[in-house]
């Protein structure tokens, strides 16, 4: 079947099996790997990516789901004066280690900002709650949304 | 993990959806959030030949007071129960429900028909809608009909629905300003109940409640209702959570354990309320 999707502000259109998941589309197909792959069984958010707008699994959601849609992922935050306010808190506040569920946190949590843009650390732990990490303990994590929160939210 | 191979098609309406349903027999599954669906696609526990989508179906996607009733549409996601103004105000009990599901992400995809009909025994939502005694619309090739919650679990992923037939709509009792409770008891990296209590309060007293986790169904603790309507104080009534249920014995929790659990939370409902 054929899809057509939005990814980053970019249009495109791909022959695919209907069985595709999303996140091979993104990883395999366009060959955007900023997405990552944790548990394949929808439960670690490393994949996080916006479906128009909203933050979902990418491990969980068909290709042909997404067919006439916009999907935003860690490729597409950065604008031409650097980093998101989400990335730059990451950054700022020491909020990885290894780095690997960092796409996704920072895609649930620019979801979160966008709908919250002033939410409590409770609420940022709820946002995050779809999101494991490994390394970090989470604390700095929430340090760096409330870092982003404070300097430009969202974007 | 790679889903088995099968076709896909679009439904742009409920009636496509149903001729589509129909036209593949047993073959075809409806699609609605996927949150269910898919992860048992890629354990290869489910094999369907046909995907029909319905998960762009706006038309089944709404919250509307109904005169004493709400009725909300099958394709409303939970995200959409935890915030909507309607619900909040007329069967609170309901979002509270849906706010315990999952995630985020989860609550952004999963819709409440996807998740009544996939029966599953630990479901928050189906525990809220069994003590509200909510009624289940479903539309098929013979037409529709109405299926009380009560009757819609008929085992452990099995619901009342006939081959060929889609849940459309659930339709609650209003119950403005009445308390209510959802209890939920999940291991910290999980956010299924392990034992969940959906309570709320009768209009002439006493109390409705449903549990969730303790069966292969959610089930109504009709023994706890009965002492409660009886004049029974709260604390001997909620001794009788377990009465009746078959709780499983799993690798997440032992039967006995789920027993406690379930007087634990109703005890605790039963105060909140
Ligand atoms: C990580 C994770 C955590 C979760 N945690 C929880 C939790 O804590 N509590 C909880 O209750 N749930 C939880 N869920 C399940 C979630 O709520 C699902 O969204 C829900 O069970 C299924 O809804 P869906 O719309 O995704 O349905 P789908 O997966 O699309 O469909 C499920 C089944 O129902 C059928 N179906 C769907 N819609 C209809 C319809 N309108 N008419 C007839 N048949 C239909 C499908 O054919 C399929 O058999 C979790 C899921 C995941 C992935
Ligand atoms: S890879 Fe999708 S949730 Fe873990
Ligand atoms: S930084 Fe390593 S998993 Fe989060």
């Amino acid at each position: 079947m054929r899809v057509e999707i939005t990814v980053n502000g970019q249009a495109h259109s791909r022959e695919i099996e209907p069985r595709l998941l999303l996140v091979h589309f993104l990883r395999d197909t366009l060959s955007l790997t900023g997405t990552h792959v944790g548990c394949d069984t929808s439960s670690c958010g490393a994949c996080t990516v916006l479906l128009d707008g909203e933050a979902v699994k990418s491990c969980t959601v068909l290709a042909a789901q997404a067919d006439g849609l916009a999907v935003t992922t860690v490729e597409g935050l950065a604008g031409e004066d650097g980093l998101s306010p989400v990335q730059e808190g990451f950054r700022q506040c020491h909020g990885l280690q290894c780095g690997f569920c960092t796409p996704g946190m920072v895609m649930a949590a620019t979801a979160l900002l966008a709908e919250n843009p002033d939410p409590t650390e409770q609420e940022i732990r709820g946002g995050l709650k779809g999101n494991m990490c490994r390394c970090t303990g989470y604390q700095m994590i929430v340090e760096s949304v409330q870092w982003a929160a404070a300097n430009g939210g969202a974007k | 993990m790679i889903p088995a191979g099968f076709s896909y098609v679009r439904a742009g309406s409920v009636e496509e959806a149903l001729d589509e349903l129909s036209r593949h027999g047993g073959a075809a599954r409806p699609l609605a959030g996927g949150h269910s669906l898919l992860p048992a696609m890629k354990l290869r526990r489910a094999e369907p030949g046909v995907l029909v989508d319905i998960g762009r179906l706006r038309e089944l996607s709404y919250v509307r007071a109904d005169g004493d009733r709400i009725a909300v549409g099958a394709l409303t996601s939970h995200r959409t129960l935890e915030r909507d103004p309607v619900v909040a105000a007329q069967v609170p009990l309901l979002a509270a429900a849906a706010r315990r599901i999952g995630d985020p992400q989860v609550r952004n995809r999963g819709t409440i028909g996807g998740s009544l009909a996939h029966a599953d025994p630990a479901a928050d939502l189906a525990g809220a809608v069994l003590a509200l005694d909510g009624v289940l619309v479903a539309r098929g090739p013979a037409g529709v009909r109405e299926i009380p919650a009560r009757e819609f679990f008929t085992g452990r992923c099995r619901n009342a629905l006939a081959p060929g037939e889609l849940l459309t709509e659930i339709r609650l009792p209003a119950a403005p300003g009445r308390s209510y409770a959802f209890e939920k008891f999940s291991r910290r990296a999980l956010d299924w109940a392990v034992v969940g209590v959906a309570a709320q309060a009768r209009p002439g007293g006493g109390v409705a409640i449903a549990l969730i986790g303790m069966g292969p169904t959610p089930v109504r603790a009709t023994a706890v209702e009965e002492a409660l309507a009886a004049g029974e104080p709260a604390a001997e009534a909620a001794r009788l959570a377990a009465w009746g249920c078959e709780p499983p014995d799993d690798a997440v929790a032992s039967a006995s354990y789920r027993t406690h659990l379930a007087e634990v939370l109703v005890t605790r409902a039963l105060a909140a309320l």
